[in-house]
């Protein structure tokens, strides 16, 4: 991911990330720092809600918060300017310093270049002093509309024992975000730092009587099929896949697993998600050409593997979150990360880098899965690699006819990017790893 | 503890796993994965969930025994610190 240049004047602006191929704009539900915070690198500074959920957003560089450009509540496009930064010990913003700062947030996807000004449009472009702009304001929330709620909002109201359809949100279209929610818990205290309008001050909503038909959360689920429809689209659109399969025997590696779980606590178990997931990892290492990205018409191939792991939510969506460095974890370090990464997806709390920065995605279907699936490539990584159920299976070796359990590997690449020469010996390589499990 | 008290756990630790359940539709006698969408990390996690509840540490070759909520609170009755106490009568 790009450097973060402190540039000349020491300021930078941190912007609307990308945090995926399909994301067009998001909402600010909740600003974690104020003008003159000091922030690091790493450090989450707000929660931005896109189709896909609420996720938490880190900063790149660090230094002092200077100006919140855009209310918590206010949607706008990728590559808006949230906030801007100085350095630690420059004097607060002068006019137009900020304008050549690059862009701060972490890890811009390379798959949404930025549709926003780029950072080093002329300063003369910029109107008006930083300090004198106005503050983006959210937008005022139709009525009526009470079933929308971020996956957040909703968990923690059902943890608050708060009643969604009693209340007003502050997100896009009148969403009940996260912020919501914790004000509602907290009545009666007045609702002081609300930037959206004072519920009191409008006519009293028509509440309807009737609820709609629809149950609660099917807006979050239609926004979250319309953010995949809009990743696998473009896929396919501008990726000429190429497919492979391979049967791989899972014998010795189940094996292995088996008789490590037993002399493991329930809490320490290994699922064989988990060694399939670093078998692919490893792999990566000597097929690097899979691991990255097609973008600007150039392969891009990465260094780092972070591995995305399609997780499929309960009741509807699907999300494909990373796992960092996945090679240079072990067994038992990938295994928490996975249980953490699902838990997370599920129930809120993914970080924005875990979003922009996979490297390649596996899609595990699971035991009670279909033999075998063919992926589509999320844009703009060059490859996916798919895992069917495990399941006992004839199997001939060395002219015997036997019984192991087996899984099927697939690989869908970019032609682009790849060949199917090359695929093959990828997962030639899988095949091979899985083989000597102790020593993934 | 009832056997009731057990089987209210157990069906507390299923829903803290698959939230969308209806414990009065689910059959006691069915494999719980035929009746409810589990994938293995959530089947796990279920373990976890009636290690936390009642002590007990499930292992893999067992995994067989406790696929349905009659199994699962039969495992407890014979196995957990917590449920020693159920006697025959209690219902």
């Amino acid at each position: 991911m790009p450097a973060n240049d402190p540039g000349a004047s020491g300021a930078t602006e941190f912007r609307m990330p990308s945090l995926g191929a399909d994301m067009q704009a998001g909402t600010v539900v909740t600003w974690l720092v104020k003008p003159g915070d000091h922030v690091k690198h790493g450090d989450v500074v707000a929660e931005i809600e896109t189709e896909k959920g609420v996720f938490e957003v880190e900063i790149a560089s660090g230094g002092i918060v200077d100006e919140l450009i855009v209310a918590k509540g206010a949607k706008v496009p990728v590559g808006t300017v949230l906030a801007r930064l100085r350095s630690d010990g420059a004097p607060p913003a002068e006019v137009g310093a900020a304008a050549k700062a690059p862009a701060a947030i972490v890890a811009p996807s390379p798959a949404a270049p930025t549709p926003a000004e780029p950072p080093t449009k002329p300063a003369s472009v910029t109107p008006a002093a930083p300090a004198e702009r106005p503050t983006i304001p959210a937008p005022v929330t139709p009525s009526g509309r009470v079933a929308r709620a971020s996956p957040l909002a909703r968990k923690i109201a059902e943890a608050k024992g708060i009643d969604l359809t009693q209340m007003k949100g502050t997100g896009p279209n009148g969403a009940i975000t996260k912020a919501d929610v914790e004000r509602a818990a907290l009545q009666p205290e007045p609702l002081a730092r609300a930037p959206a309008p004072e519920p009191s001050i409008r006519p009293p909503a028509p509440e309807p009587l009737a609820r709609p038909t629809t149950p609660p959360g099917t807006e979050a689920i239609a926004a979250m099929r319309h953010a995949v429809a809009a990743a696998v689209s473009r896929s396919k659109r501008e990726i000429p896949h190429y497919y492979l399969s391979a049967d791989i025997n899972l014998g010795p590696a189940l094996q292995w697993l088996t008789t490590q779980n037993q002399s493991r606590a329930v809490t320490d178990r290994i699922l064989p998600a988990a060694v399939l997931l670093k078998s692919v990892a490893l792999a990566l290492r000597k097929f690097l050409g899979l691991n990255g990205f097609w973008t600007d018409g150039a392969h891009h191939p990465a260094e780092a593997i972070h591995v995305g792991v399609a997780i499929s939510l309960r009741g509807g969506g699907l999300i494909a979150p990373a796992i960092h460095d996945a090679d240079r974890l072990s067994i038992d370090q990938l295994m928490r990360a996975l249980s953490d990464l699902v838990r997370r997806a599920r129930s809120g709390g993914l970080r924005g880098s875990e979003m922009t920065d996979a490297t390649i995605t596996v899609s595990n279907l699971g035991d009670e899965g279909a033999a075998s699936v063919f992926g589509v490539i999320y844009p703009p990584q060059v490859a996916l690699v798919g895992f069917g159920n495990i399941r006992e299976r004839p199997w001939a070796d060395n002219g015997m006819l036997g019984v192991r359990p087996a899984v099927t590997a697939t690989l869908a690449a970019d032609h682009r990017a790849t060949d199917g020469h090359y695929g093959s010996q990828f997962l030639a390589e899988i095949d091979r790893l899985l083989q000597a499990p102790e020593s993934l | 503890m009832t056997t009731d008290d057990i089987r209210t756990a157990v069906l507390a630790a299923l829903r803290r796993v698959a939230p969308e359940i209806d414990p009065v539709s689910l059959r006691t006698e069915v494999p719980i994965r035929d009746q409810v969408d589990l994938d293995s990390m959530d089947f796990l996690n279920f373990m976890v969930e009636l290690h936390e509840a009642f002590g007990i540490d499930i292992p893999e070759s067992a995994y067989k025994d406790v696929s349905t909520l009659d199994g699962c609170i039969a495992y407890v009755v014979a196995n957990s610190p917590q449920a020693a106490k159920v006697k025959p009568g209690d219902r």
